[in-house]
């Protein structure tokens, strides 16, 4: 087990290669970063500088190509896939920029989704979804499917979706990417407030660097690599 | 994650392409009804035909000439019986309650301006024993009749409505047999078509001894018809039988025979058997369609997979396990082929209720085969479904979020 004090999540030295002969892509070139429990972190760079790479490494749905991945001390190499599973469903919340909910379900039934795997009973899920879109603003649409929802709306659902199970940590790629600065505002005040209030660790990825206000640290990657690493209380 | 949950999920997806999953079943329903089909009317036939030939009289008994090992058939060859055999079996063979002579050909028989072709049996007294054919009016022919060589028959149904007409009572009346003229005693109870379509009223019989004088010239017999005294003889009377005959016929040990005496339960085996050939064909149709309704399903598995693939990137994401998604899918299939199998056991049933009533075969719909229809169709679901399920539980998390 980890060392109390030790990081949450640790990249060692990782690397990522996609494709190989001439179509060969170096994501990632040997990152270094520990992200801390109670910290908000913001990562920008820009595109193709492999934040998302190291964001989908962050929420266990890659794997390096070289290096380590370390949660609380231990090598996610190591664990079984049933176990990454688990660490996905409850410990980890992730929010896409593109909202990622399943089309044609209701609202409800996409929050409930995390719940459906970690077999908490039907009536138990209901009303912890329901809870959780009331937290993000949504009481009453609980019915509607995603094609009815503005994108902020579904951004809520898919935040709702995310911290359903209570997890430690929340990673989100550019979620507000998709939307106007009044919603992104409003998504922003949401999530400074879980890590404010909640103490959940936030990594979110972002190229508006007002966005990346909201932010204790900001990381800057460029070409694979990190640029700078720096607290962001100075602003 | 839990059964119902897993199912209810397989039922909303379902649903939400009702036209497509209906007709991906059809496969199934066309492989399932043909089981119940076969099944329904494969006991049906063997009921039938069992039942008419337990009618024949199960305890009789047939002895023709010519070796059992010959290409089939009477063989040409060896030699008929005789009205001493006939005598001897009465007298030696305690197993053997009924004794009679058959002897058959086509004969013409005329009554005023009619006329008909019919079969016409020279038999003896016994023969309606053995048979266990009563009259509808008058009597059966006797054993004076056969002493005297009297020119006497008994008719079927159809001779009767035929030469006399439906409702007249020929008792008395004169009929000529093939040049010989001959008094109705006796009118059969009707037996009406056989199974085969035979007609079994077109008959005429009259006595061994006049068929022998005034039909044939010789007193030979074709056949001997026998019945036991009891069922659970039939083997010692075949014995019996059997062994008066060799010794008759000074036949040495090791020799072979050079007659048969076979028993109704040997053609209601062979009858089984031509059943059977005909319920393995329909058993064909069956497996052919059920493979063709798998690989329906595994298809079209296979083509939702890809389509929802992204789908299955956010149940990942979300911590769906390998397992989880495998049995979401694999319970698609099942229930796919399960609904498919349901809707074939309904059709099924209808379509043997009515083939039987159109055959005239009793209907009959085995409960085995209900349970029979479930069983081969979810193992249709399970094995054409773990293909396309197992492809799904093995794509990668992200590669499967970027699908577009
Ligand atoms: N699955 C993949 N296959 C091939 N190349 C990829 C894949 N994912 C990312 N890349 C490449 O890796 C590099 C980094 O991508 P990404 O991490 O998405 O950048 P960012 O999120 O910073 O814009 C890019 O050049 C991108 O084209
Ligand atoms: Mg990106």
């Amino acid at each position: 087990m980890a060392e109390p004090g030790g990081p949450l999540l640790s990249l060692r030295s990782v690397t990522k290669v996609f494709g190989e002969g001439d179509a060969t892509v170096h994501a990632l070139r040997g990152v270094d970063l520990d992200i801390h429990p109670g910290e908000f972190v913001a990562i920008m760079g820009t595109s193709g500088s492999g934040k998302s790479t190291a964001m989908n490494i962050l929420g266990c749905l890659d794997v390096p190509s070289s290096g380590q991945y370390l949660v609380e001390g231990i090598p996610v190499e190591d664990l079984p896939a049933d176990v990454l599973a688990a660490l996905r469903n409850d410990r980890l919340g992730f929010v896409f920029q593109g909202f990622n909910l399943l089309p044609r379900t209701s609202a409800l039934a996409n929050v409930e989704l995390p719940l459906v795997y970690a077999d908490v009973p039907a009536r138990e899920r209901g009303r912890r979804a329901r809870q959780a879109l009331a937290e993000v603003g949504l009481a009453g649409r609980e019915d509607a499917h995603p094609n009815q929802l503005s994108g902020g709306q579904q951004q809520r659902v898919a935040i709702a979706r995310a911290l359903i199970n209570e997890p430690e940590v929340l990673l989100a790629d550019e979620p507000t990417g998709n939307l106007d600065s009044r919603t992104s505002a409003e998504i922003m005040t949401l999530l400074s407030g879980l890590n404010r209030d909640r103490g959940i660790t936030i990594v979110m990825v972002t190229h508006d660097v007002e966005i990346a206000e909201y932010a204790g640290r900001l990381v800057t990657f460029r070409d694979g690599g990190i640029l700078s690493d720096q607290p962001r209380s100075a602003a | 994650m839990r059964i119902t949950t897993t199912t209810g999920l397989a039922v909303a997806a379902l649903l939400r392409a009702k036209m497509r999953s209906l007709l991906t079943t059809l496969g199934v329903v066309i492989g399932v009804a043909a089981v119940i089909i076969m099944q329904s009317m494969g006991t049906g036939a063997t009921a039938l035909v069992t039942g008419e030939l337990s009618g024949l009289g199960s305890n009789m008994l047939m002895m023709i000439p010519g070796s059992a090992h010959g290409m089939g058939g009477p063989n040409r060859s060896a030699p008929l019986f005789t009205p001493a055999d006939l005598e001897a079996i009465h007298r030696e063979c305690p197993a053997v309650r009924y004794a009679a002579s058959s002897n058959g050909r086509s004969a013409r028989v005329v009554v005023g301006e009619r006329n008909r072709s019919t079969n016409l049996l020279g038999t003896t007294a016994e023969y309606f024993d053995i048979r266990q054919w009563g009259t509808e009016l008058g009597r059966t022919l006797s054993d004076d009749d056969q002493r005297q060589a009297a020119k006497v028959c008994v008719i079927g149904e159809t001779i009767r409505n035929e030469l006399f007409g439906a409702g007249v009572d020929p008792v008395g009346a004169e009929m000529r047999v093939h040049e010989t003229s001959c008094r109705v005693i006796g009118v059969l109870e009707a037996k009406g078509a056989s199974t085969f379509g035979q007609d079994q009223d077109d008959l005429v019989l009259m006595p061994a001894s006049t068929f022998a004088r005034r039909i044939m010239g010789d007193d030979k017999i074709g056949v001997v018809m026998l019945s036991a005294v009891s069922e659970d003889r039939i083997d010692e009377a075949k014995a019996q039988v059997e062994s008066l005959m060799r010794q008759r016929r000074r036949i040495l040990e090791g020799e072979e025979d050079d007659f048969t005496v076979r028993d109704m339960r040997e053609l209601i085996a062979l009858m089984g058997t031509v059943t059977g050939v005909l319920t393995s064909l329909l058993a064909g149709v069956a497996a052919v369609s059920l493979l063709v309704g798998g690989i329906g399903i595994m298809n079209i598995m296979l083509v939702s997979v890809t389509e929802r693939t992204r789908e299955i990137g956010i149940r990942l994401a979300v911590g769906a396990r390998a397992r989880d998604i495998l049995a979401q899918f694999l319970v698609e299939a099942v229930v796919l082929s399960l609904l498919g199998g349901i809707l074939g056991l309904l059709i099924g049933a209808g379509g043997s209720y009515a083939a039987s009533r159109m055959l005239g075969i009793p209907f009959t719909l085995p409960p085995m085969a209900a349970l029979l229809a479930v069983i081969v169709s979810v193992v249709v679901g399970v094995v054409f479904g773990v293909f396309p399920a197992r492809k799904a539980a093995h794509l990668h998390p992200i590669e499967a979020l970027r699908f577009e």
